[in-house]
């Protein structure tokens, strides 16, 4: 199936719950509310049609400028976005789903941006998950064990995020 | 008498028999053990000898792969990549330059595309040795390793030649590959694969036929297809869980996505069975999906790699074009995601492209097949012996540089 097949048959599933569609992009992709993503997914991977079985990657991006004198020109609002690349076993087609995030909670900086776990849909979700979480500062509910996997457990903050600050210090060891 | 009420939930004296697992113990292996591959801890939760849960530890050779990305120029990132997957380099520095021109819309001409297919090859056969080798070492033989290493030396003196180092090549790049091979080249690479081909079946002699590698391989660590498939394993590990006579596509990438011209070669995707293409039967106790499947998909990969080298070798004297084009000064805006066929699986690139004329791209990701392999280990261990648990995790051949990035 293309891309603009699949997106029609989101289309017709989902109406107006598939937010937007770019199909003009290298990789065509549809955005989702995060509140959608497990009724979308799901719908991907249990269609008969589809049939997306294989969770390829999931990604953070963190789309801001840190700079303020070059951030009206950047060409992007600050948001943060979460991308699911599936591919199907069986029909050998590759879609992309992404949801949009606000930076921080309700703008709050410091309060995780939440997005519904796949797990329970892929069982290739559960690391990529705690990676997302761990580098880019998502928080994923009902993930089964969300904690740290390349960082230290006792590590501060996300690295990902394009305003991270380097730590001076870590346990003794000296940063910069 | 005065009694004591259970605690909420326990009424059941057999369930607070039940809950009190006594023989239970917490085994830790590595990070420095000699069968992990490198800086990967396991915790293995044991009844006795027999292991319930095994909980990989990563993040030893974590070094932000993917914060460098965003702050170099896509070139200046592929020194990089080297670092990723150290056993295969050229296939890391493919992978990502792939990428790039995908999202810059570069065209290759046909003399790169021969030396990218001729060199990752080979790279391939390097890393499968180690791969091979390093599997013996696991399981307690020493000689494969020195034989691997023998002929693998051998292929990191003709990539010295070609790019001046050994291990992180930088070879393959956006645009092409670094320089043309040098002169005469081709005919001692040619020599090397007439070398090669009859030391194969040294191999199988040492290893795959002998009957304790048979004993301790065969039937340890089944992955189902079902269970690969959903965790996302790829590469050997999931061709090693398919099975054509069930229907199952040739799943390599270099089939059903050729790249660098992979659908103009002549070469076999190696899935199970063996006998019909490989000639080759598994022992009486294998099943398909176990370890031994999986280190015969390796074995046989280098086989289908050698047919490929020598194709791409007949190619390149008459390929036309250069061996590289010029990078565009700045990267497209928009994003793609684009994955190969590296020796441990599909090495996705996720590469975002910076609104206005940017140099360096918003984002890069990595996606890395031993990764998404290593997740898998809880699931195929759960029963097995503690001594098994070097033989599966050998079995997923995973470099510890790839999955920490």
């Amino acid at each position: 199936m293309t891309a603009a097949d699949i997106t029609a048959l989101l289309e017709q599933q989902f109406g107006s719950r598939i937010a937007s569609k770019n199909l003009e992009a290298i990789d065509p992709f549809v955005v989702v509310a995060a509140a959608d993503l497990p009724d979308v997914c799901r719908f991907l991977r249990d269609d008969s049609r589809l049939q997306f079985d294989l969770l390829n990657c999931i990604s953070g991006v963190d789309y801001l400028e840190p700079d303020p004198k070059k951030a009206p020109k950047a060409g992007f609002d600050p948001h943060l976005e979460v991308v699911y690349h599936l591919s199907s076993f069986r029909h050998r087609h590759r879609f992309v789903v992404k949801v949009m995030l606000p930076r921080w909670k309700d703008d709050k900086p410091g309060e995780l941006p939440e997005v519904p776990s796949v797990t329970s849909l892929w069982a290739a979700a559960n690391w990529h998950e705690r990676e997302v979480y761990d580098l880019s500062g998502v928080w994923f509910i009902g993930h089964p064990e969300l904690t740290r996997i390349l960082l230290a457990d006792d590590w501060v903050g996300h690295p990902l995020r394009k305003d991270y600050e380097y730590p001076l210090e870590y346990h003794g060891i000296r940063g910069r | 008498m005065a009694t004591v009420a259970p605690p909420e939930g326990k009424q059941d004296q057999t369930l607070i028999e039940f809950d009190v697992r006594t023989d239970e113990m917490l085994v830790n292996m590595g990070p420095q053990h000699p069968s992990t591959h490198g800086v990967l801890r396991l915790v293995l939760r044991t009844d006795g000898e027999v292991i319930s849960e095994v909980t990989p530890h990563l993040g030893y050779l974590h070094r932000c792969a993917e914060k460098i990305g965003e702050n170099v120029t896509p070139i200046q990132f592929i020194p990089y990549t080297d670092r990723m997957d150290y056993l295969a380099g050229m296939n890391m520095n493919l992978a990502y330059s792939l990428a790039v021109e995908k999202l810059c819309g570069m065209k290759l001409p046909e003399k790169a595309n021969v030396i990218r297919v001729l060199i990752a090859e080979l790279n391939r056969i390097a890393s499968h040795l180690v791969g091979m080798g390093a599997y013996g070492l696991d399981l307690g033989t020493f000689s494969p390793f020195l034989y691997a290493f023998r002929e693998r030396e051998m292929i990191l003196d003709l990539f010295e030649e070609v790019c001046g180092a050994r291990l992180t090549y930088s070879y393959i790049t956006i645009g092409g590959a670094h320089d043309d091979l040098p002169s005469g080249w081709v005919e001692r690479c040619r020599e090397f694969l007439n070398y090669l081909k009859p030391r194969i079946p040294e191999y199988h002699a040492l290893l795959t036929t002998n009957h304790i590698f048979v004993q301790r391989t065969a039937n340890i660590g089944v992955l189902s297809r079902e269970a690969a498939i959903a965790h996302g394993c790829t590469g050997p590990m999931l061709r090693g869980s398919l099975d054509r006579r069930l229907g199952d596509p040739d799943w390599d990438l270099r089939k059903i996505e050729p790249y660098c011209g992979y659908e103009t070669y002549d070469f076999n995707a190696v899935v199970p069975p063996f006998d019909d293409r490989w000639g080759w039967n598994p022992p009486r106790d294998s099943v398909i999906g176990d370890a031994w499947h999986r280190f015969m998909v390796r074995m046989l990969e280098v086989i289908e790699s050698i047919r490929l080298c020598e194709q791409a070798l007949d190619r390149y004297p008459n390929a036309q074009g250069s061996h590289r084009i010029e990078m565009p000064r700045h990267l497209t805006a928009g994003e793609t995601y684009v994955e190969t066929e590296c020796p441990r699986g599909q090495m996705g690139f996720y590469v975002v492209g910076a609104p206005g004329k940017g140099v360096v791209p918003l984002r890069v990701r990595a996606r890395s097949s031993s990764f998404c392999n290593l997740c898998v280990t809880n699931e195929i261990s759960s029963g097995c012996l503690i001594a098994d648990v070097p033989a599966i995790v050998g079995s997923i051949d995973i470099v510890m540089g790839e999955i920490d990035r």
